[in-house]
């Protein structure tokens, strides 16, 4: 095939589908190449929350593009139901991490110090909440509760059926929505650039790449780069409850139809077809031990995932000095950056240049000047 | 709906549903015994909320769902009535605690 597109976006999980929707929402003529039913797919294994507080910790730039973030969100889930009559069923009214035991709130009440302390940060007032107040928010907390940090921003969503009311605007915007075509390679000829797929050539003007942590792979063949380091995480699913939780959790949250996800763990390791079952008895412990009561509800689902995840947590949004007109956009936060890469990230591509006092502490070069530095991307 | 074979000679068990006294048999799963009992034993789904009966009675289908002696989301095609047992016909999400 060769048809003509202003905007190649490799990619359509939950950051290609953002990008090429806000491209698609400006008028630009935009393609989305994906990979199929059976790729690793974050977008669909995510725990949905739209999470501010503890992000940032180490470049004080991030926490700023995640508050933008979380401040735009509702714009998008009002655009999108609009749009496509979907509710993605946003909720931020604050969210909680839970601590168990006097260690665990000692610990997050000196990452609270530390993240106040950061100077350049967005405040996103976040505070450490005691176990007497907390009860107060969360009917229901059990005698292990040893506190803990609230953010006002935070929030959760239903990440599947903001997934789906994205894919339904792309299509309502007219945007070419193009499965099993793993983009393996990326020539720029004749100022266009020609992606070589199984099914096909597909030449655009631009490309975004935003193919997660294939996004490695990719972007050597722009003169990008993109350093990896994926991670897994497990979820518990229960079966649905009547609504007993009014805020998110970092690590447990109700769902708009009644189920609690139970997350979420972190391994160094990348087959998402296994599990380990010793860490799923470590996550439903500390559930139950949030919320005795949750021991009585059965377990319907569990799952493996794997993140993507820049190699120092942070988001990489870079642009090619080689081959202009090749982006790469890649972040561990897909959900809760949604907003940015629909609104912001996608008004950028189509204006041609990243606008460096928004993302350019994102630059991929980072890396380069700094290969080991110590960073808190992840909450 | 439904009429118990008049050759079922099995001893009644009596079981309570929604507090009503209702005479099920021996080796009656609690989905048979609602079934057979002539009531109008729908429950509502937990999204939704639209009415359901038990449909495939071997445990694969959940829309047996019913609380059983304080207990939500048992699969009523799964448990044999028991004298005595208690039944709640379920409305919506499983109650918290319950």
């Amino acid at each position: 095939m060769s048809k003509d597109y202003d905007v190649a976006v490799v990619g359509g999980g939950l950051l290609g589908s953002a990008i090429a929707w806000g491209l698609g929402r400006l008028g630009q003529r935009v393609a989305v190449l994906d990979e199929g039913d059976i790729t690793k797919r974050a977008s669909r294994a995510n725990f949905a929350l739209v999470w501010v507080q503890s992000k940032g910790l180490g470049m004080p730039a991030y926490t700023g593009w995640t508050v933008r973030a979380a401040k735009s969100w509702a714009q998008l889930a009002a655009a999108l139901r609009e749009q496509t009559g979907l509710d993605v069923s946003l909720q931020q009214n604050g969210g909680f991490h839970i601590t168990l035991g006097e260690d665990e709130y000692g610990r997050r009440t000196d990452l609270v110090a530390r993240m106040h302390n950061q100077i350049g940060a967005a405040d996103y007032r976040m505070e450490m909440v005691p176990a007497a107040e907390l009860g107060r928010a969360l009917p229901g907390l059990g005698p292990d509760v040893s506190g803990g940090s609230f953010c006002p921003l935070d929030g959760h969503v239903n990440s599947l059926r903001t997934y789906r009311a994205l894919h339904a605007g792309l299509k309502a915007f007219g945007v070419d929505y193009l499965p099993e075509r793993p983009v393996s390679g990326i020539a720029r000829e004749g100022g266009e650039f020609r992606l070589t797929t199984p099914a096909g050539e597909v030449r655009a003007a631009k490309v975004v790449l935003a193919a997660g942590n294939a996004n490695q792979a990719l972007a050597p063949m722009v003169g990008l780069s993109a350093p990896m380091g994926p991670t897994r995480g497990q979820i518990i699913v229960t079966e649905r409850t009547e609504p007993f939780l009014p805020h998110a959790l970092s690590t447990l949250r109700q769902t708009d139809e009644g189920t609690v996800m139970i997350g979420d763990s972190k391994e160094d390791v990348l087959d998402d077809r296994a599990m380990r079952q010793g860490i799923n008895a470590v996550m439903a412990d500390r559930a139950q031990r949030t919320f005795p009561h949750l021991a009585r509800l059965n377990v319907v689902r569990t799952w493996s995932g794997i993140r993507v995840m820049p190699r120092d947590g942070f988001p990489i949004y870079d642009q090619s000095e080689t081959h202009p007109g090749a982006f790469v956009a890649c972040c561990h936060s897909g959900v809760t950056l949604a907003s940015n890469h629909a609104f912001e990230i996608a008004r950028m591509v189509a204006g041609g240049a990243l606008e460096p006092e928004l993302v350019g502490a994102f630059t991929a070069k980072r890396f380069a000047a700094a290969e080991s530095r110590a960073g808190s991307g992840y909450y | 709906m439904f009429k118990r074979s008049d050759h079922d000679t099995r001893p009644i068990v009596r079981i309570l549903v929604e507090g009503t006294a209702v005479e099920a048999r021996a080796g009656d799963t609690v989905s048979a015994a609602l079934l057979a009992s002539g009531r109008d034993v729908r429950r509502l789904t937990a999204v939704s909320g639209a009415p359901r009966l038990p449909y495939c009675m071997m445990g694969v289908c959940f829309d047996c769902l019913v609380t059983i002696d304080g207990v939500g989301n048992r699969q009523g095609c799964l448990v044999p009535v028991a004298d005595g047992m208690r039944i709640e016909i379920q409305k919506g999400k499983r109650e918290i605690g319950r």
